[in-house]
């Protein structure tokens, strides 16, 4: 009796087993049936072209002598070439002043709009998310025109106080008319983030600090920023990495003031200029991937001290 | 959810959020192949593929030979060579003007395919493309025919080592474009040197007046020019030796010209605006500059840009390119163009056929100088005295063709091209726009540019004597 039991015990076992293996299999397949469209497409799309490009990277090809294969020659050449190397300095030293600007605007902006119930607050918040709305190219074709002396208002406005205007194509101040250009288009959309953050913050935290005795600016500085400091990190490396790769805007201005930005300017437009100028893909690729190196130290590192904060990574 | 389903998800979450940390990679990495493979597709449509032409081909049963060009009355001459000709006919497509251009045909040769079966280039261009064997040599495929047709100058401009890499089609003999206005108010006559022409400068701006002329960072092949004016001579090349190439950026012609303009930038007597610009040209309207050096193309592209209308109808003029030396002349070029073969034709001798004919017909030729679009290098348009005696509405009825535009072609001796032009005039661009910014000298900018040069000939595989 008890034998039998066993048994049977036993078989029910190996039956379940076998179900269950049956339904794991099947789990198993619709896994890979969802996933398959986006695994697609991102191995053909994504995975294929950077293996291509790693590839292209580790040969070199001459005008004279055809293509022998470098290893990582081209790679020695980029960290060794004067004109990568000044891009990357340009790039980190433009993100250490555009970020902190952007976030800082984007944020002060935020705070203002999430304190301030009107009906201006609705617009004002369209109006300072538009620039966000228009296209890169067309932004930086637009500024193009604002710094122009004979075609833009900056002449007229300091002939007003009989000065002359500053040539923000210069090359000393270039650096600040792209500034310019980079925190007008994205504060905004950096301000709408930052801002939808605020508006997931309980009031009733809000209610508390008050009947404590918090004032507006404590409520902003110890309650508001500390709560949406997740927030502010995913800004942060989002414009990091938008950051060091620099291209559209002076790729464009670069038709206005083609003396002070010069092909190799920031390191995306001297990988762009190596490929399509130069027939050189293989440097290209190298110099992109030399830049990905460059991208991925500073955001490992920019990770790395503030990982106490961190919640998003 | 079974533990593997769960570990594949959190598998490609953990990719996803790699890929997009990493956006830096694929973005430019990525873009280079990616970009590239586009730009060669939409070459394949209008380079090979005769289906999609811009004009319409009359007789449907010949061959076809694709070609890309940038001429303003294009269509014209196409329609006019399709309808006198029997062999073969003409697909043409305009994919962009100089540098638009050359980037798609490089990322062709580059791809294998996509290249158009004949194309326009600019002289200067010419051995750039011919090194990586993506021109064809078309001296058997009908050169003696038309060999009489055009100066030696001409023909020297398009040929390497022997070979015909291309069949001249216009051409920028050189000459000071000036605002009479100005000259008459400030009271100066055209200068014959360029000594004359810094103390005209330095008067006008005495006189308070306008700057006297323009340093275009952007414009590096006019200062090459003006290099060769005072006896450089850049590249030289030996026939019997293709990877050799002689390079001499910084003798003392090249350094003195650089230095003159860098002077006359720093003392105020001309400006640094990049030219071809939207600020250049309303500075040109202006009347902010009493000169223009350049081609003699450029009465066309001024008039196109707005220049020389309504009030300012007929103030300027045009006087020979001022010399260092007055007893011993020499004129220069900048631009022009011509039609090469590709080593992707299909049928090279057809492709010639119609490198040879397009705009050589007179039709085509007179439209083109009437207009002002090209200067014709074609003997049979600049020796018709129609031509010759052309009083150009933009210079206010002056005969510029035979005053200036026609000597300074004829005596033009022809110049030996970078195989790396692209590369050179970058490079001439950096070191100039330093100049103007006053970081180096002339003769700095002249040893950098000669440094650099070496270097990337040397790095391309090149022995640099």
């Amino acid at each position: 009796m008890t034998l039998h039991t066993e048994e049977s015990a036993a078989s029910t076992q190996q039956k379940t087993k076998k179900a269950r293996g049956k339904v794991r299999l099947r789990e198993h397949v619709m896994g890979w049936l969802f996933v398959g469209p986006f695994g697609i497409v991102f191995l053909a799309l994504l995975i294929a072209p950077l293996a291509y490009a790693l590839y292209l990277s580790l040969w070199q090809k001459k005008l004279i002598g055809g293509t022998s294969f470098v290893f990582l020659g081209n790679y020695v050449k980029a960290f060794t070439d004067p004109t990568f190397l000044s891009g990357v300095w340009f790039v980190v030293r433009f993100s250490v002043v555009a970020i902190p600007l952007q976030i800082v605007t984007a944020l002060a902006i935020a705070l203002i709009l999430d304190a301030v119930t009107s009906l201006f607050t609705r617009f004002s918040r369209l109006m300072i998310f538009l620039p966000y709305a228009i296209p890169t190219v067309i932004g930086a074709v637009m500024w193009g025109f604002l710094y122009s002396k004979s075609f833009g208002p900056l002449s007229d406005i300091f002939g007003l106080f009989g000065a002359t205007a500053p040539d923000f194509f210069s090359s000393n101040l270039i650096f600040y008319g792209l500034i310019n250009v980079v925190t007008w288009q994205w504060a905004g959309y950096y301000m709408i983030i930052l801002y939808a953050a605020l508006q997931g913050i309980d009031p009733a935290l809000y209610e508390a600090a008050r009947i404590d005795g918090a004032g507006r600016w404590q409520i902003a500085i110890r309650i508001k920023i500390p709560l949406i400091a997740p927030a502010l990190l995913l800004i942060l490396v989002f414009s990091l990495i938008g950051t060091l790769q620099f291209f559209n805007e002076p790729q464009i201005l670069r038709y206005l003031a083609a003396g002070t930005i010069s092909p190799g300017f920031t390191p995306n437009m001297y990988a762009y200029q190596q490929a399509f100028g130069l027939a050189n893909f293989n440097y290209g690729s190298a110099i992109s991937f030399a830049l990905g190196g460059v991208v991925f130290v500073c955001v490992y590192a920019f990770l790395f001290f503030t990982r106490k904060r961190r919640s998003f990574f | 959810m079974s533990t593997k389903t769960k570990r594949i998800l959190v598998t490609a979450a953990v990719l996803v959020a790699a890929s997009a940390l990493a956006a830096c990679a694929p973005d430019a990495g990525g873009g280079g192949s990616t970009a590239g493979g586009t730009a060669a597709n939409a070459g394949n449509d209008g380079g090979n593929n005769a289906s999609n032409c811009t004009n319409t081909i009359p007789k449907k049963d010949l061959p076809v030979v694709t070609f890309w060009g940038w001429y303003p009355n294009m269509q014209l001459v196409v329609d006019n060579f399709n309808k006198q000709n029997n062999e073969v006919q003409v697909c043409w497509t305009n994919v962009g003007q100089g540098g638009d251009e050359y980037d798609k045909f490089q990322t062709a040769i580059s791809a294998g395919t996509g290249a158009p079966d004949v194309i326009m280039i600019e002289a200067d261009r010419i051995p750039t493309f011919q090194i990586q064997n993506a021109l064809v040599d078309i001296k058997n495929y009908g050169y003696e025919a038309v060999k009489d047709n055009y100066s030696a100058g001409a023909w020297k401009d398009v040929t390497i080592r022997g070979g015909i890499y291309g069949v001249p089609v216009d051409g920028g003999p050189m000459g000071m474009i000036y605002r009479k206005d100005i000259f008459e108010k400030y009271k100066i006559t055209p200068p014959k040197t360029w000594a004359e022409y810094e103390q005209a400068a330095q008067k006008v701006k005495d006189a308070g007046g306008p700057l006297f002329g323009d340093l275009g960072a952007n414009v590096p092949a006019v200062m090459m020019a003006l290099q060769i004016q005072k006896g450089a001579n850049p590249y030289t090349y030996d026939p019997a030796k293709p990877e050799t190439i002689g390079i001499k950026l910084n003798d003392q012609a090249s350094k003195d010209v650089l230095e003159y303009w860098g002077s006359l930038a720093k003392k105020g007597l001309v400006g640094t605006q990049d030219q071809f610009t939207p600020e250049y040209i309303a500075g040109v309207v202006n009347g902010k500059y009493a000169t223009y050096i350049s081609a003699a193309w450029a009465p066309g592209y001024l008039t196109g840009a707005g220049v020389g209308k309504g009030e300012d109808t007929g103030k300027w003029a045009v006087a020979p390119l001022p010399q260092w030396d007055p007893d011993n002349p020499v004129q220069v070029n900048w631009g022009g163009s011509a039609f090469s073969v590709t080593s992707q034709a299909k049928n090279p001798e057809l492709a010639a056929k119609v490198a040879y004919g397009l705009y050589a017909d007179d039709e085509s030729l007179t439209d083109g100088w009437t207009n002002q679009i090209i200067f014709p290098l074609n003997l049979k348009a600049l020796n018709n005295p129609d031509f010759v005696n052309l009083k150009v509405a933009f210079f206010d009825g002056q005969q510029a063709n035979k005053e200036v535009y026609v000597p300074a072609a004829n005596a033009y001796q022809g110049m030996t091209y970078a195989p790396f032009g692209q590369y050179y005039f970058d490079a001439m661009t950096k070191q100039i726009s330093a100049m103007i910014e006053g970081s180096v000298t002339g003769s700095q900018a002249a040893d950098r540019l000669q440094e650099d040069v070496v270097n990337y000939a040397k790095e391309q595989g090149f022995t640099v004597q």
